[in-house]
């Protein structure tokens, strides 16, 4: 038996986009086990409730993260309205289907480059970027915004899209999904792409459902969970059905989230069709938010809780968020085990770590 | 399963022109609700204090007396939020983002000589006219007693 030793992985590491750490026992070339720590980008967010009132905590809530910016704003924000008990404009639902659509969309495609950058394609890298770019033009125009969108308020959203805007969305996304056929056919069909993610860094369906794995990352080993079926903003009107794959490996969560893709395509074009015609667009709440609310929203890479408690007082007694990446680092290091050193950036890659969201 | 699919691609990518822009030699294009700094119409702004109470990163600051309206564009999260509060819209987002700086210096605007004139000559008049009010109340309460 080959003697085992320590690596230590990250926090500064050229595959990483953001600081995690691992610590990996190998026996030579194959990794036993992995130790991970975190708590390199803490920033207090959470307990910024004592200090910026309901309001204000908006903006804060969307700035946990950057890339699923538009849905941490909207999980706070539901959560307020549920307290308040206060029902919002269906054009308001629609708007934040929309938007948090189009942040599913450019997320995905980050990670498509990531991965491709991961597994050493940097053409293929430099497409999916250029295709995120048209999806980032897209926020710009509607939000002002290009990632931090800062249209939700408590009762509904600031902004409307009007009927051109929506025209031009869905101009661009049969443009974008033209240019994704392509991507898609190179990421699902070709030899090498295929060599380094079949097989490798497999989690089974009993693992990932032990471990509580959410999102694309669960999905891939085959639990169907989606919280956009709990049925939050407009997601009740719109036909969908969680893609789900049952292989449990890299390739499977690449399929997966290519094919939310274009289920987010499909729900975009969907929501843009059944829009209603309204001049409201939130619904006044008058007071302080009494009670509190366990609010559950599916972001690009999994399910994120909020828990929101308040006391009557203008500042929130207690918000608790609880990121998709956080719920899927258990599975990460269980899938870690017994593989090779050289596949350790790109299997980090495969959850779609977002570590600056997880230390809040 | 196939080997090479993307080199056609790769091929066509070769005679196409670049997808980025010569950015700064060519001008950045921002779409008409882009959120890049706040401007103030500081001559509408009535000093009420409103956007300071909401800013969430509380970057702004102003003196009613001067007349001043101050803001540390290094701490603005652009947000957006004093614009939908401010109840004289005297507030708005404007295209085109804060330019990086060697020091981390606040920008004062201040409202124009004659507003303010006429602000001071609104406030000397209320001022006399609540201490009319005050002497004609003491008058009347001395004529009861």
């Amino acid at each position: 038996m080959a003697k085992k030793s320590v690596i230590p992985y990250g926090p500064q590491h050229p595959v990483l986009p953001e600081p995690i750490h691992l610590d990996l026992v190998v026996e030579d070339e194959k990794v036993v086990e992995a130790i991970p720590s975190i708590g390199f980008i803490h920033r207090g967010l959470e307990s910024l409730v004592d200090k910026r009132d309901f309001n204000q905590m908006t903006y804060v809530a969307e700035r946990t993260c950057g890339i699923c910016s538009f849905q941490h704003g909207m999980g706070y924000c539901e959560a307020v309205e549920h307290i308040f008990g206060v029902e919002i404009p269906e054009r308001a639902k629609f708007l934040r289907t929309i938007w948090a659509e189009l942040g599913r969309m450019h997320s995905h495609l980050l990670w498509l480059g990531l991965l491709a950058d991961g597994f050493g394609f940097e053409n293929l890298f430099y497409q999916c970027w250029r295709i995120r770019e048209k999806i980032l033009d897209m926020q710009e125009m509607t939000s002002g915004g290009r990632l931090i969108f800062s249209v939700n308020t408590i009762g509904g959203v600031l902004k409307d899209i009007p009927a051109d805007m929506l025209r031009t969305i869905l101009s661009t996304i049969d443009e974008v999904e033209a240019e994704l056929k392509t991507v898609q056919k190179t990421f699902l069909n070709d030899y090498t792409v295929q060599t380094r993610l079949k097989g490798v860094g497999v989690l089974t369906q009993d693992q990932a459902h032990d471990l509580g794995c959410a999102g694309p990352f669960g999905r891939a080993s085959g639990i169907n969970t989606d919280m956009r079926k709990l049925g939050y903003a407009a997601y009740p009107y719109i036909d969908f059905e969680p893609i789900i794959s049952s292989d449990g490996d890299s390739y499977a969560r690449c399929e997966c989230r290519i094919g939310e893709l274009f289920q987010s395509m499909d729900i975009l074009r969907q929501a843009i069709a059944k829009i209603p015609n309204e001049t409201d667009l939130a619904t006044p709440v008058k007071g302080n938010p009494n009670g509190e609310y366990f609010m559950r929203v599916e972001q690009p890479r999994g399910e994120a809780v909020y828990y929101v408690k308040a006391n009557g007082k203008p500042y929130v007694e207690r918000l608790r968020i609880r990121t998709p990446t956080f719920a899927n680092l258990p599975g990460l290091c269980e899938m870690l085990k017994n593989t090779e050193l050289a596949d350790i950036g790109l299997l980090i890659l495969t959850i779609d770590p977002c570590i600056s969201c997880t230390e809040r | 399963m196939s080997v090479m699919n993307f080199a056609p691609e790769a091929l066509k990518n070769l005679f196409k022109k670049p997808v980025t822009t010569g950015y700064p030699f060519v001008p950045a294009e921002y779409p008409e609700r882009s959120r890049g700094h706040i401007e103030i119409s500081i001559d509408d702004c009535i000093s009420c204090g409103m956007c300071v109470r909401c800013c969430p990163c509380g970057t702004l600051s102003v003196d009613r007396i001067k007349g001043t309206w101050t803001i540390d564009r290094y701490d603005c999260i652009a947000c957006g939020y004093c614009v939908t509060k401010c109840p004289k819209k005297c507030l708005f987002m404007k295209q085109g983002y804060q330019e990086p700086g060697a020091e981390k210096a606040s920008v004062t605007y201040t409202k124009s000589p004659e507003v303010l004139a006429a602000e001071a000559k609104k406030r000397e008049e209320a001022a006399a006219k609540a201490a009319a009010a005050k002497a004609a109340k003491a008058a009347a309460a001395a004529e009861k007693n």
